[in-house]
C-alpha cells in the first residue's frame, strides 16, 4: 500500500517536507492552457466536509513542463504522478504524450466540465493509451448511476488502474443571507462525508474490474486507510485532511501500525479486499 | 519556522464586539507582524486563519470576530491546534510608519507596535458598538462611519494597513506604496488548497503564500 496525496490537496513546492513523507506525490490537474480558476469565494466548511470550487487553476501544460515539473523533481525525493485534465480526448492525449520520467499519470475524468458518460471516459482513456506507455489511472466520479460500468469501460480502453473517488457536487448557504457561499454556487464536497461513498465505489469497481485502485475520499485516520484497503484499494490518498493537519502523513502511518496490531495483521496489505471474502456479498 | 501544536486556551476575553483569545505559546514562533496562524477548534473539520494580535511572554493573542460556527468554536475552545507562523508579514524597516485598521482588521496592528512602539494609528469602525476594540491601540485616532480612515490619512507616511477590501482599495489609491494585509477564506494556510486566491490587478494570488501582506500596489 502506497500513501499518496489526492490531486489538488497539496503543493509540493510550498510544502516539500510534507510531500516527501508520502510514497508518491500527485500534482494538481494540468490542462493544456493556463487556468486562473474560479473567482473567490472558493471554499466553505460544511457539516462533515468542505466544498471547493477552485476550477482547475493551473499554469497550463507548457509552463508545467518547462518550469513546474523540473522544480518538483528538485524538491521531491519521492516519485511524481501527474494529474492530467482537459476538455477533449485530444487535450488529454497530447499532455500524456509530452510526459516522461514520471511514475504514473492520473486522468482526471471527473472534473465538472467533462462528460462523464462511460463512452466519453473510455474515449479519453483510449486516446491516452495510444499516446503513452506510462501507467494510466482513471480518476472517476462516484456521482453516476453505475460507477462499476464506467470502471469496466475505462479498463477495456486501456486504463491500468482507477482512482476513486473525486468530489461530489454540493452547495452551502450563508448563515445570514441564505445565498450560496461559493461564488460559483456549487462546488465539490470532500472530507469525512465522502467515506461511505468512496467505500462503495471502491468495493464495486474492484469487484467489477480487479484493477489496482488508489482509494480516496474522507480518509482522516489509520482506520480509514484500513477500511479503503479492505474494500479493494491497493493504495490510499489523503485529501482534505492535509488542509487541516499537515502532519497527517506521519500521523496516519502511526495510527495504521496501531490499527494493524489491533486487527492482529502484520501490515495493511494483509486486509486487502477482505470486504469481498465469503460468499454472497453483493457489490 | 512554522509548526503545529495543540495548545491550551488561557482565556477568552470580550473586547467590545470582538473576542481576544489568549493561548499558551508552547514552542510556536510568534513570527513577524502580519503573518498568520491557522487555529483549529476541537470538533471542527477545518482551521481558521488569524493574524497574531499580541505576543506577551509565553502567550499568543488572537482577536476574533465570531461570525460563524468556526470562529464561535475557536472562542469556546479549551485547546486549539495552532499552526504557523504562515505567509508574509509587514516590512518593518520603514522610516515613518502609520498604522491603518478597519474593523477586525485592527487585529495585527498591536503586534506591530511591539516592534515599532508609539507608531501612530488610525482606526475605522462600522459603528460605535465596535469602538471598544480601539483600546488595544492606545492613542489611536478613531473614526466611525460615515467618516472613513482615508479622510485622516497622510499619504506621505509609510502606511501599514489591514481591513476590509474597500478600505484597502481606498488606502491604496491614496498611498500606492502602502503595505496592505488582505483577508480571504482559507482551508490550509500553506499553499495546498488554492482556496484563498484573490484577484488583485487582474491576477489571482494565493494570499497564504504570496500574502497576506502585499506591497507596492501588489
Amino acid at each position: 500500500m502506497k500513501l499518496l496525496n489526492a490531486s489538488g490537496c497539496l503543493d509540493a513546492l510550498t510544502a516539500p517536507e510534507i510531500a516527501n513523507r508520502l510514497d508518491a506525490f500527485v500534482t494538481k490537474t494540468i490542462t493544456p492552457l493556463p487556468r486562473d480558476g474560479n473567482p473567490p469565494v472558493r471554499i466553505a466548511e460544511v457539516e462533515h466536509g468542505m466544498l471547493n470550487a477552485i476550477g482547475l487553476a493551473n499554469p497550463g501544460r507548457e509552463r508545467f513542463l518547462a518550469q513546474t515539473l523540473p522544480r518538483l523533481r528538485g524538491a521531491l525525493d519521492v516519485p511524481i504522478w501527474v494529474s492530467v485534465g482537459g476538455f477533449s480526448a485530444r487535450d488529454y492525449a497530447e499532455t500524456c504524450a509530452a510526459l516522461e520520467d514520471v511514475e504514473a499519470i492520473e486522468l482526471n475524468l471527473s472534473c465538472p466540465n467533462v462528460d462523464e458518460a462511460p463512452e466519453s471516459a473510455a474515449e479519453i482513456v483510449s486516446a491516452c493509451r495510444a499516446a503513452t506507455t506510462l501507467p494510466l489511472y482513471a480518476k472517476l466520479s462516484a456521482a453516476v448511476a453505475d460507477v462499476a460500468a464506467v470502471a469496466l469501460a475505462v479498463q477495456s480502453a486501456g486504463a491500468d488502474g482507477l482512482s476513486l473517488i473525486n468530489t461530489v457536487r454540493g452547495m452551502a448557504l450563508d448563515e445570514r443571507t441564505l445565498k450560496p457561499v461559493l461564488a460559483r454556487g456549487s462546488g465539490g464536497l470532500s472530507g469525512p462525508a465522502l467515506k461511505p461513498i468512496a467505500l462503495h465505489a471502491i468495493h464495486a469497481c474492484y469487484r467489477a474490474t480487479g484493477s489496482p485502485i488508489v482509494g480516496m475520499g474522507g480518509v482522516w485516520s489509520g482506520r480509514d486507510v484500513v477500511e479503503l484497503v479492505a474494500a479493494g484499494a491497493s493504495h490510499v490518498a489523503l485529501g482534505t485532511v492535509l488542509f487541516a493537519d499537515p502532519d497527517a502523513p506521519t500521523r496516519v502511518r502511526a495510527e495504521l501500525v496501531e490499527e494493524c496490531s489491533r486487527l492482529a495483521v502484520a501490515g495493511v496489505d494483509d486486509v486487502f479486499a477482505r470486504a469481498h471474502e465469503g460468499a454472497g456479498i453483493p457489490a | 519556522m512554522r509548526r503545529r501544536e495543540l495548545l491550551s486556551v488561557l482565556a477568552c476575553e470580550r473586547v467590545g464586539r470582538y473576542s481576544l483569545v489568549r493561548v499558551e505559546r508552547g514552542g510556536i514562533d510568534p513570527g513577524i507582524p502580519g503573518q498568520f496562524f491557522m487555529l483549529e477548534a476541537p470538533g471542527r473539520l477545518l482551521p481558521r486563519p488569524m493574524s497574531l494580535c499580541r505576543a506577551p511572554e509565553g502567550e499568543l493573542w488572537f482577536l476574533v470576530d465570531e461570525i460563524g460556527p468556526g470562529t464561535r468554536a475557536i472562542c469556546a475552545a479549551r485547546e486549539l491546534h495552532v499552526f504557523g507562523p504562515l505567509g508574509n508579514g509587514f516590512d518593518l524597516t520603514v522610516e515613518r510608519p502609520l498604522l491603518v485598521g478597519g474593523g477586525i482588521g485592527i487585529a495585527p496592528l498591536p503586534y506591530v507596535r511591539e516592534f515599532l512602539p508609539d507608531t501612530p494609528a488610525i482606526l475605522g469602525f462600522r459603528d460605535e458598538t465596535f469602538v471598544d476594540a480601539a483600546a488595544l491601540l492606545p492613542g489611536a485616532e478613531v473614526v466611525v462611519e460615515p467618516t472613513l480612515v482615508t479622510e485622516l490619512l497622510d499619504p506621505s507616511l509609510d502606511v501599514l494597513a489591514c481591513g476590509p477590501e474597500p478600505m484597502l482599495d481606498a488606502v491604496r489609491s491614496l498611498a500606492p506604496t502602502a503595505q496592505l494585509a488582505w483577508e480571504a477564506p482559507m482551508a490550509c494556510g500553506y499553499g495546498a488548497c488554492y482556496g484563498c486566491a484573490v484577484e488583485i490587478d487582474g491576477e489571482l494570488k494565493r494570499l497564504c503564500v504570496e500574502g497576506p501582506v502585499l506591497r507596492d500596489a501588489a
